[in-house]
């Protein structure tokens, strides 16, 4: 790994205190209030969703415009494109049926944890199993297709 | 027919607008201080993975080795972000009433889907939406409608909280 300009670190920190306070703030992290939304009886998740996507599309359209690199990484700027497969239905759906039932995501369940509730240590749990149980399938799967095609 | 408008405003807002509009904007904004410094978008999500590869060899967590640090510092900011509003705002902790087992459960369906769906609410419903990708809006169309389906399916089913 390259050397890390001094203020890659502490810039990190500063985005991940703003956008965690942003969550508390907006209640994101109480399951309560996004099962209230799901339940279709408060809509402010929209704002905040939509909210955070206006703000971050017009940095993610304006920036490159105005330099190519950043300064702390000598990375280009672009945008989140991700390619579109099965998967991304598949895990939409997965997901959805989680957020359903639980009205946690990633985000909300680590701002979660910062403004006490100490309870949602069993859906970030949860979360880590998720992730581990995907990861082990999918590692075997590509083990095996790079054996395959050693055997060739 | 203003008076009309308050008043389905205050049935689909009960709790106002601006905690979550101000909110929404500082979530973007802490996206923002972290691309435009480093040009890197970050969801939180992947932190799942990328921490999992210090425990496990596994190839499928290896390939997140070279952000899984920097990805730990910007979830303990997430995390210390929220608990400063905690200190400010909300005086002392806050619990949840929603049971062990449905967070237990609900919390590994999010673990497998948002990895293998290529992104969660903050990745593909914020940073992916605000890149304009095809991609991101056919996921969180799809995680919204599964997800509302869900709740009323456990609303209905009487399961509460």
């Amino acid at each position: 790994m390259s050397e890390r300009h001094p203020l890659f670190y502490p810039v990190v920190l500063l985005g991940g205190l703003v956008f965690g306070f942003g969550l508390a703030y907006s209640h994101m992290a109480r399951p309560e209030v996004v099962l209230e939304f799901l339940q279709l009886q408060d809509f402010g998740l929209l704002f905040v969703m939509f909210g955070g996507s206006i703000v971050a599309g017009i940095a993610f359209f304006a920036v490159p415009a105005l330099r190519e690199r950043a300064p702390l990484t000598g990375r280009a700027y672009g945008r989140r494109m991700k390619s579109f497969d099965r998967n991304v239905a598949a895990g939409g759906v997965i997901f959805g049926v989680g957020w359903g039932l639980t009205g946690i995501c990633p985000g909300a369940a680590y701002a979660s944890l910062g403004v006490g509730n100490y309870p949602i240590l069993w859906g970030i749990a949860g979360m880590f199993l998720g992730a581990y149980g995907q990861g082990y399938v999918r590692s075997l799967r590509a083990d095996r297709d790079v054996d395959l095609s050693a055997a060739d | 027919m203003l008076e009309l408008l308050g008043t389905s405003l205050a049935e689909l807002f009960p709790n106002g607008i601006s905690r979550y509009a101000i909110g929404g904007v500082l979530v973007g904004l802490g996206v923002v201080i972290v691309y435009v410094g480093t040009g890197i978008i970050a969801g939180a999500s992947t932190f799942l993975e990328s921490t999992l590869s210090y425990v496990s060899g596994q190839s499928r967590f290896k390939q997140y080795r070279s952000s899984r640090d920097w990805r730990i510092v910007f979830t303990l900011g997430i995390i210390g972000g929220a608990a400063v509003y905690a200190v400010l705002f909300q005086g002392g902790i806050w619990t949840t009433e929603v049971q062990w087992w449905r967070l237990l459960i609900g919390g590994v369906l999010v673990g497998i889907g948002t990895r293998i769906g290529k992104g969660c609410t903050s990745g593909h419903g914020v940073c992916g939406v605000a890149s304009a990708s095809v991609t991101s809006f056919v996921n969180v169309a799809i995680f919204l409608a599964v997800a509302i389906a869900t709740a009323q399916l456990v609303m209905l089913a009487g399961v509460a909280p």
